[in-house]
């Protein structure tokens, strides 16, 4: 611990974001400078507690106290060991995760907690700066081949852990670019998209081979997989989208979010809007926001990103509803410390313009005879919980139509892509139709999956998780053994 | 009562500990009376309350006495079985404790007979003694033995009586090996002695019982010129007739402490023992010399005899044994040091409190140890008698007739010469011997300093960043180890420290690579004997060693010198380099290379260790004399053996070959970082050790970490090396043991986890109950860290695991408060829903996966229960009752922590625990709203903070904390920082000072000393129960038993993993035991022997859930105590911050900020001990129990969990932890009846209450006079209690109560005494006069009948005005060692005191009139001392470490005139008078003590005032 008192003696501190109206006309990260300096007196209030909440919040299970001491001293290089040692792309974590870490720091039972995203994110970014960070070739190869099917987070990093570990991994991508949602879902106002490249590079460097626009399953049979690969890894995601089969449903204007926010990073990385992240075509062609009345559907964080998007599209105006009613201003009584609270959260997409309604049922959507979206009708609800089990009830003589020309539905994934793949490959699914897994190997022989395709949709720093866990599960399906770092089994277990 | 000493169960017969009270009567002149045997049996018999009986009140512990052979009785009596004895000194005598079976004493007969032949004896008859048994109790009369007295006589006269006694040993030791043999090894032959010089009267008998048992003494013609007497008292009550002393040639007053290590060097030397006066053959027929199930006294006995009769006297063999601190004494004359110097070369000390009686039965004499911790009081009177004994006036003292009283000091001894019918002094007497040889010159000669060897060139080689990563990696290091033990180690030079206690598995249970040292407990010393404060006594400890091999123990040459002395254990790089290529010719160093293949197949390991052996024996048959055993060489074939593993192996194998002692063992080793691990090694014969790799990290640390200090490797390795050294003085001190030299070897260890084979090949003679691990699995644990340092693929960046032992880590150790727990039960308890609270216990309780507690591998065997339903279970509120909070002092944590617990545990009726800080007296008062503050259980500590009589008369249950689970064996320091207004007021201290509690007690030395403080605190608060602290260890069973017979009401045992405010790391780790193994076996022994329902027996360390409690009641226990729990509760969440005042949920800390912070609730407290009681009572009705009393000890229905698998610790045998003695009905096994207590009795307090009845009711005066003798014990303290009970924190006024005693006062004179009382003593006290001095005036003066100089002569004991806090005292004569120690506000004026005057003061003042001893002030923090220093000698006999010395100011002189007047008008000193009447001249020679800080804060406030006044 750098600084004993730290806690006492600094409070929480955090980059400013650029202002609101300069933000919303350009894609680029949103926050404006931070000394180094000030990162460190950041990482003094780290108390290196006894029981580090924060490191068994982080799905990763990063070494949070570690790193913070590290910073506070000024050694980059060691911060940087022990943050990418359970953390292969500390880069986007340290800018997109909700943080769990933050919720369960022990400061935070009764201050502010420690900011350790972005302590996170200024390590990388320095390791980076001083040329810490270089392709990790391994000095010896297995000669194992694995493939790993999806390039999101979770394939991402199982195919750096294999990589690391000595196998030849090959990543298939049926996108024309590799990063999976992080590419395609998150808007470059939170993840700019040379961050992922600048990764992406590295890992070739490192010798893993990507293969875009390769459709596994059509492109490439699985039997040739099979036959070339010791091991395969799925790792596809959750892209089935959630929809909302209610009259109206039909009309133009009403589309899933990801159509909407994927033809915005295309654009913003000048790449032609032709096949969808999914690589499928657009079927609806270009879909603007400009000067219409958005309706955000949804109150999760990628209806968050089609506020910022449809503001920086220049919208009318720009509504998000959400069913669920509005959570506490602060944590949530059910969900003490150090769990991750149930409470309103305010994104800096939010702040830059956005009417927010909860306890919103959406009953049909309205359109005109043109077959265009013109209103959705509503109705709000209240929440009752009939024998012990959370039930809506409509308000008598609440229901309006909202204008609105374009609906984005935000509202989750159902489960992967079944049709294809996973059909033809005949691997079992669980009861929310993921691929279903023991320690990560699906029903079929060499077969292992990792990510939102096994756990169902959920964060990138879980995805993550799964594939270095998974990677690690691979690795000793081909070796053995593993010295592949594991969150909770220390390599001085015996077992 | 059918007790035994076989070990079952968890019972260790070799842990049974005996104290005593001992002395002499003798005649200078060696005039023989029947008096002076008649005078040392009244001593005795006023020492009864010095020793101890058991279950029943008429069986004792032993006592006995010696005697010169009684000539012309015998002679008479030797007639009427038709033997005509020759002359006096031309026969041996003594008694022989035959079995009762005369067919069996035939056989013993015949074959003393045979050997008697062989030796040239006639044997002359046996008569039977006639004894009568009638007084003494069934379990004594059980093993009483047939008594007869042999007489004998040689064929051929001898020169000298010697050469006679010399026949006697052999004959004696011959056949007592010989016959025992033939009887079956069951010891039922034994002699009190064989001499032709004394004679023995001993048995297992009270004080009281041995003139009636033995009658002859009673007879006249029984006549003696001197008589040792001694009266035991044991931690057991099993029959053991020999065990009562005096033994052949001493009676023993305290406790070897090294004794398994002694008996096993002893063993060792036994192949070179040579001498003139023996011949191979007969030595050969008395090996060996020391048995191993005797007491630690019985064997001393046995070497000094051996020594004594081999040509040594018995001073000079005293000497060798027992050596005064010599090493860092610069005041010690040159040719005393060299002595001892010379004979470390021979002999470790045999180390631990010794107060001894000495006698070849012409001279006479007694020694004290060099710690000084047994009292021993003498006076010489004019008629010729000297009076020895361990109290003053035990032999009512004729004032008249004496010419001299005096107490023995730390290792000083002296001799009665009766042939010159004088005196020898400890001077004259150590002159003679010390020049008898010019041992000065010889090691001049042979002996070499090892600084002085000449420095290797051989350059050492620092490893890059690469290659040291990969050898940590093969030593299991983790970044936790890097950072949190060796970099403040290296950059502190200090330990690092840790609060919070330990909560993850023992080794065994641990899935994580284990250091082997992590499978040795260290034990530590609690009540039998006290633990040393290795800082502030560190002028009594040595870590010197000497390498090298060793010569006949029998002889004296110039030889025996040829070593290399080094001054402290831990070797540098350069210094091993410096050994291994050392060019001498007297000594010969190999390197063994403890590597074995690491190919992972079976018995790779055992091979390796075979081989190391084998190497090692070899080596020795070569003529080397330093081995070096050294892991130094891995690589991806070769794996290293771990070094205590193959330390062990070696040396217990050449103990088993005789070689042992021939060499020095010297280890190289990468496995070493931390002190425990040092303390291992040397525990299991390592003199010195290298930890390369410790220093390798150093080096690498020194390139990143550590670069701002600016510092070299050098100074950095120097800090570590002399952080190691203090860590391990700490570790000896913990076990009262004071050198290197007596620990090396000692063994002083409970192993858990490892297999019989290992432990027997490795670790011999070592404790371990539960069976383990053997060498393949060690194997693999080694195997582990040696696959991370040499992969198969080298492709991953390596870095070191982060450990998680000292912080939970996900990917560390298995911690039972984790983030999950610590959030269920928090959550819980806030919601009061008990739903969550079973979450809570489900995770805590299973441990199928991740074993924490041994607890978790049993389970209740609901096989042999019948159910009940839960209605029928006695009701929550009646088991609330049972639960105790831990003692937390205020101070460690916050007011706000602490009041939240004690309101919660009187709202359920439970007892909170004050803790060790005091109490403020506001919380005696309950609040408006009902509710209340005060803690039922006040804490007695070794600081005694704020412990005054009113403090003692508010409590239910006063609790005497004698170790602590997080560092038992340790004091403790609250440093300045932390001690505000508020705490200061609390606990009698000045704010911003620090405060430090000493390791031991100061008045718990032993046993008794036990016993009579509790007898203090009974007087002191008549209605409380007392509470008597123990932490787990292995031996706590018989500890408890001696706290039961001491007459404590309730026992805790604690287990070692306690939360602490701050600790060294080292010590929450590696010191005591999980409780499960303390708690049962203190049961187990209770139950044994039939003490357990006298007693409440309680327990805690880490309870969490219902099963924990249930477990621990169905172990014995019918009380437990929750500390940790109660605080994650309060919010706790496990920072283990405490000792940085920095806990940022306001719980232990003082910083205002953070108290703000605090969020605790009683009622969330109550809500967690209802759930836990709800939990326990699920459980009861399924084990079918109604009542709590019921469940106690029924221990059956506990069982092995079935399906345990683990690699591990599959191999533990739990069954002794589970074992059920079986007992008869009459056996209690739980509290039953209450402890006969001696305030019960018609003691002088009650005459006391009822003089001062109108003082108590109306406040007016009382004057009174009354006799006092040293069995009037503790007077003046039920007295207190009765004033502060009425009249609280104020007492009376000033003198109300006025009373004069006359003769010699019992221990604890005017103890706790309150305002209001004057005691005015004529004649003299013993020690802890004025113990915890609460407001009271006492003023002792000699009689008037006496014609000694008061200034010169001893007039109160050891140890006045402990923990004294008000009042005044004037003492006209001497005072012995630890005057005033932790004083805190009396003020004292005394003609003289011992060493360690004024010790941990921290308040009032001590005037001293004449000379002090040595280590004076040290840990004063506070008060001050004017001292008359008339010879200007007092400076070099102060330790200034704390303290300055300063001129007296004139504010100074005007206080120190005033209570000189005061002494002299109470007292009439002449002394006081010259001084007041030369004021002009004697006031220059006073000299103020003044403490450092205490004179910095007291000039702060002064300028504070100063600044507000302007």
């Amino acid at each position: 611990m750098g600084k004993p008192t730290g806690f006492l003696e600094f409070t929480r501190e955090l980059p400013k974001y650029k202002d609101a109206k300069e933000r919303i006309h350009e894609y680029k990260e949103i926050y404006l400078e931070f000394a180094e300096e000030k990162t460190k007196t950041q990482a003094a209030r780290c108390m290196d507690c006894g029981i580090p909440f924060c490191h068994n919040g982080c799905p990763l299970g990063n070494i949070i106290p570690e790193f913070n001491d590290a910073v506070y001293n000024s050694d980059w290089k060691l911060a940087s060991d022990i943050l990418l040692s359970t953390n292969n792309f500390p880069e986007f974590t340290g800018r997109i995760c909700p943080a769990p870490c933050e919720s369960a720091c022990v400061l935070g039972i009764n201050q502010p907690p420690v900011a350790i995203e972005h302590i996170e994110k200024s390590i990388i970014e320095k390791a980076f700066h001083l040329n810490l960070v270089k392709p990790n070739i391994p000095k010896e190869r297995t000669g194992k081949k694995v493939a790993v099917v999806g390039s999101g987070p979770a394939g991402l990093a199982t195919a750096a852990q294999l990589n690391k570990a000595g196998h030849s991994v090959t990543v298939f991508e049926r996108a024309d670019k590799i990063g999976g949602l992080l590419r395609y879902g998150i808007p470059d106002f939170k993840l700019e998209k040379t961050i992922v490249e600048r990764r992406v590079k590295l890992m070739e460097e490192e010798g893993i081979i990507f293969k875009t626009n390769t459709n596994v399953g059509i492109d490439i049979s699985i039997e040739e997989l099979n036959k070339n690969f010791d091991a395969i890894v799925l790792s596809g995601g959750s892209t089935i989208p959630r929809d909302l089969p209610i009259p109206g449903r039909q009309f133009k204007g009403v589309f899933p979010a990801m159509e909407f926010l994927s033809q915005q990073n295309k654009r913003v990385s000048e790449i032609v809007t032709e096949v969808d992240h999914r690589g499928s075509k657009y079927e609806n062609g270009d879909i603007f926001a400009s000067a219409k009345n958005v309706i955000v559907i949804g109150g999760g964080d990628t209806g968050s990103d089609c506020v910022g998007t449809s503001n920086r599209h220049g919208a009318k105006s720009v509504t998000q509803i959400e069913l669920l009613s509005k959570p506490p201003e602060t944590r949530a009584e059910s969900t003490p410390w150090p769990l991750w609270p149930m409470q309103l959260r305010t994104s800096s997409s939010h702040e830059e313009g956005c009417e927010r309604q909860w306890s919103i049922l959406t009953k049909e959507f309205i359109g005109n005879e043109n077959g265009e979206l013109t209103g959705l009708k509503i109705v709000e609800i209240e929440w009752k919980t009939v024998d012990g089990k959370p039930q809506m009830v409509e308000i008598q003589g609440t229901e309006r139509v909202l204008p609105c020309e374009l609906a984005l539905l935000a509202m989750g994934f159902v489960h992967p892509q079944h049709q294809g793949l996973l059909e033809s490959l005949t691997v079992e699914l669980d009861e929310r139709g993921n691929v279903k897994a023991n320690n990560y190997r699906s029903s079929v022989d060499k077969f292992f999956t990792a990510g939102d395709m096994r756990r169902g949709q959920s964060l990138v720093v879980w995805a993550i998780s799964e594939g270095r866990e998974c990677a690690r599960e691979v690795d000793i399906f081909l070796m053995g053994e593993s010295l592949l770092e594991a969150k909770d089994k220390g390599v001085l277990q015996v077992i | 009562m059918s007790a035994t000493n076989e070990q079952q169960g968890l019972y260790l017969p070799q842990m049974e500990h005996d104290a005593c009270g001992i002395g002499f009567v003798a005649h200078l002149k060696g005039e023989k009376s029947h008096r002076i045997i008649r005078d040392a049996l009244t001593m005795l018999e006023n020492m009864e309350h010095r020793g101890a009986c058991g279950c029943e009140e008429n069986t004792g512990d032993g006592a006995g006495i010696l005697l010169q052979i009684p000539h012309n009785y015998y002679k008479e009596e030797a007639k009427k079985i038709g033997v005509d004895l020759p002359a006096i000194g031309k026969y041996g005598t003594g008694f022989i404790f035959f079995p009762q079976d005369e067919a069996t004493r035939n056989t013993c007969k015949d074959f003393i007979e045979q050997t008697a032949k062989k030796l040239n004896f006639t044997i002359l008859g046996y008569r039977k003694i006639t004894t009568d048994n009638s007084p003494i109790g069934p379990t004594a009369q059980s093993a009483e033995p047939a008594i007869e007295q042999l007489f004998i006589k040689p064929e051929f006269d001898f020169k000298e009586d010697i050469e006679l006694e010399r026949k006697l040993y052999i004959l004696r030791a011959h056949t007592v090996r010989e016959i025992n043999n033939i009887l079956g090894g069951k010891d039922q032959f034994y002699y009190t002695n064989l001499s032709c010089h004394t004679v023995i009267y001993k048995g297992q008998l009270t004080t009281h019982q041995v003139r009636q048992y033995y009658p002859e003494l009673n007879d006249e013609s029984v006549t003696s010129a001197l008589a040792i007497v001694h009266s035991r008292f044991s931690t057991n009550t099993f029959p053991r007739w020999r065990l009562a002393q005096p033994f052949r040639y001493i009676a023993h007053n305290g406790e070897i402490n090294t004794l398994q290590g002694n008996l096993n060097w002893m063993r060792t030397r036994e192949h070179l023992l040579e001498c003139d006066v023996f011949t191979k053959q007969e030595i050969d027929m008395f090996m060996p010399i020391c048995y191993r199930d005797q007491s630690d006294s019985a064997s001393l006995d046995n070497v000094i005899e051996l020594l004594y009769l081999a040509g040594r006297s018995l001073p000079h063999a005293i000497m060798m044994l027992i050596p005064e601190a010599w090493q860092d004494n610069e005041q010690m004359e040159p040719w005393k040091k060299a002595f001892y110097e010379y004979h470390d070369c021979l002999m470790e000390p045999w180390d631990g409190p010794a107060s001894i009686c000495f006698t070849d039965g012409k001279m006479i004499g007694a020694t004290l140890d060099r710690n000084g911790l047994r009292p021993s009081r003498y006076v010489v009177y004019n008629d010729g008698r000297v009076v020895m004994s361990s109290e003053a006036g035990a032999l009512p003292t004729e004032e008249e007739k004496v010419l001299q009283k005096g107490r023995l000091q730390p290792g000083k001894m002296f001799i009665i010469n009766m042939e010159e019918g004088r005196i020898i002094s400890d001077d004259e007497l150590k002159k003679n011997i010390c020049t008898e040889y010019p041992y000065q010159e010889w090691l001049n000669k042979h002996k070499i300093t090892f600084s002085d060897l000449p420095k290797s060139t051989i350059k050492e080689e620092k490893l890059l960043h690469k290659e040291l990563l990969q050898q940590q990696l093969a030593f299991g290091y983790t970044s936790e180890d890097v950072k949190t033990i060796i970099t403040p180690m290296a950059e502190t030079a200090y330990e690092a420290i840790g609060s919070m206690g330990t909560d993850t598995p023992l080794a065994v249970l641990s899935d994580q690579s284990q250091n082997l040292s992590n499978y040795f407990k260290q034990l530590f010393a609690q009540v039998t004997n006290p633990p040393i404060d290795p800082i502030r006594e560190r002028m009594v400890m040595s870590t010197f060693a000497a390498l090298g091999g060793a010569s006949s123990i029998l002889t004296t040459t110039e030889n025996h010198c040829k070593q290399i002395a080094i001054r402290q254990p831990i070797l540098s790089n350069a210094d091993i380099s410096k050994l291994r290529y050392i060019n001498h010719p007297d000594f010969k160093v190999i390197t063994i290379q403890a590597l074995f293949t690491a190919s992972g197949k079976k018995g790779a390991l055992e091979r390796g260790i075979e081989r190391i052996c084998k190497e090692a024996e070899d080596a020795v048959a070569n003529g080397n004399n330093i081995i070096i055993i050294s892991d130094k060489g891995v690589n991806k074939d070769f794996a290293p053996i771990p070094s205590l593993l193959a330390t062990g192996a070696i040396h217990h194998h050449l103990i088993r070959t005789k070689t042992r002692i021939d060499c020095s063992l010297v280890v190289e080793s990468g496995d070493i970082r931390e002190v425990h691990q040092m303390a291992t090694h040397i525990g299991y014969g390592a003199t010195s050790i290298n930890p390369y790799l410790a220093y390798q990290t150093i080096y690498d640390l020194n390139k990143e970490k550590l670069k701002h200090l600016n510092k070299t490797n050098e100074k950095l390795v120097e800090n570590f090396i002399k952080a190691s050294s203090n860590g391990l003085l700490k570790v000896f001190s913990k076990m009262g043991i004071s050198t290197h030299q007596s620990y090396h070897g000692s063994q002083i260890f409970e192993i858990v986890g490892l297999s019989k084979k290992v432990v027997e090949k490795c670790f011999t003679g070592s404790i371990s109950r539960l069976d383990g691990i053997g060498f393949d699995e060690i194997a693999k644990e080694v195997l582990k860290r040696h696959s991370l340092a040499f992969p198969d693929i080298e492709n991953l960046e390596q870095r070191l695991e982060v450990g998680g032992n000292y912080q939970w880590k996900r990917r560390g150790e298995a911690h039972m408060f984790n983030p999950d727990t610590i959030h269920l039960l928090q959550y819980a308890t806030k919601k009061n829903d008990y739903k969550i609270f079973k979450q809570y216990v489900e995770k805590i309780n299973n441990q199928t996966e991740k074993a924490i507690t041994l607890r978790s591998l049993l389970d209740f065997d609901l096989s042999a229960a019948t159910p009940i339903s839960i209605d029928e279970v006695e009701p929550v509120e009646n088991i609330l009752k049972r639960f105790a909070s831990g003692a937390m002092s205020f101070g460690s944590i916050s007011h706000e922590a602490h009041s939240t617990l004690a309101i919660a545990m009187n709202r359920m009726g439970g007892k909170s625990n004050c803790g060790e800080g005091g109490e403020d007296e506001i919380r005696f008062e309950k609040k408006d709203n009902g509710d209340w503050e005060r803690s039922a259980i006040k804490q007695v500590a070794s600081g005694r903070f704020g412990v005054t009589s009113y403090y003692l008369a508010n409590a239910d249950e006063l609790q005497i904390k004698l170790a602590q689970g997080a560092k038992p064996g340790e004091g403790g320091q609250l440093p300045g920082h932390k001690v505000d207004e508020w705490i200061g007021r609390v606990r009698h201290s000045t704010p911003g000072v620090g405060l430090i509690s000493p390791p031991p007690h100061h008045d718990i030395y032993s046993i008794e000393d036990l016993a009579q403080l509790i007898f203090d605190l009974k007087n002191a608060n008549p209605k409380a129960r007392i509470n008597t602290k123990l932490v787990a260890e292995a031996g706590v069973g018989t500890v408890a038993a001696g706290v039961a017979k001491a007459k404590s009401d309730v026992i805790l045992i604690s287990g070692y993993d306690g939360g602490t405010g701050a600790s060294p790391i080292s010590s929450i780790k590696h010191a005591g035991l999980p409780w499960e193994l303390g708690l049962a076996e203190a049961h187990q022994t209770l139950v044994k022997n039939n003490l357990r329902s006298r007693v409440v027996l309680q327990t805690d360390g880490m309870l969490r859930t219902g099963k924990d409690i249930a477990v621990a009641t169905l172990l014995g226990a019918e009380e437990w105590g929750i500390a940790t729990a109660a605080l994650v509760v309060e919010g706790c969440i496990m920072m283990r911050k405490c000792h940085l005042n920095t806990c940022p949920v306001g719980i232990a800390t003082q910083d205002p900020i953070l108290r703000a912070r605090f969020t605790g609730d009683p009622q969330h407290v109550i809500n967690f001990f209802t759930f836990i009681v709800q939990d326990l009572r699920e459980i009861m009705a399924q084990l079918g129990f109604r009542t709590i009393n019921e469940m106690v000890g029924q221990s059956q229905l506990l069982k092995r969990r079935e399906n345990i698998t683990h690699w591990k610790y599959k191999h533990l045998d739990l069954s002794p932890i589970i074992f059920k003695a079986n007992v008869g009905e009459d056996v209690g096994l739980y509290k039953q009846m209450r402890q006969a207590h001696p305030i019960d009795d018609a003691i002088l307090d009650k005459q006391l209450v009822e003089a001062a009845t109108k003082s108590l009711e109306e406040k007016t005066p009382t004057t009174g006079q009354f006799n006092i003798i040293n069995t009037d014990r503790t007077v003046g303290a039920m007295l207190s209690y009765h004033i502060s009970a009425q009249y609280k924190k104020q007492g009376l006024p000033e003198d109300t109560i006025q009373f004069k005693f006359t003769g010699s006062a019992g221990q604890s004179f005017g103890a706790f005494s309150a305002n209001g009382i004057k005691f005015e003593l004529e004649g003299e006290a013993n020690d802890y006069f004025g113990k915890g001095l609460s407001g009271g005036k006492l003023i002792v003066y000699p009689s008037a009948k006496a014609t000694f100089r008061p200034t010169e002569n001893i007039i109160i004991g050891n140890v006045a005005f402990y923990g004294a806090t008000s009042g005044e005292a004037y003492i006209r004569g001497m005072a012995g060692e630890r005057f005033c120690v932790r004083n805190s506000g009396a003020i004292a004026v005394v003609q003289g005191v011992g060493d360690h005057g004024c010790e941990y003061m921290t308040g009032g003042l001590a005037i001293i009139l004449g000379k002090t001893g040595r280590n004076f002030a040290a840990g004063m923090s506070g008060g001050v001392a004017y001292v008359y220093d008339m010879e200007n000698d007092f400076p070099k006999n102060v330790n200034k470490e704390m303290v300055e010395l300063e001129d007296l100011d004139d504010e100074d002189l005007i206080t120190l005139k005033h209570y000189i007047d005061r002494h002299i008008k109470y007292t009439g000193s002449n002394i006081a008078k010259n001084i007041i009447d030369n004021w002009e001249v004697t006031s220059k020679f006073f000299v103020k003590v003044m403490p450092t800080d205490y004179k910095k804060v007291l000039q702060e406030r002064k300028n504070k005032i100063g600044k507000v006044s302007v």
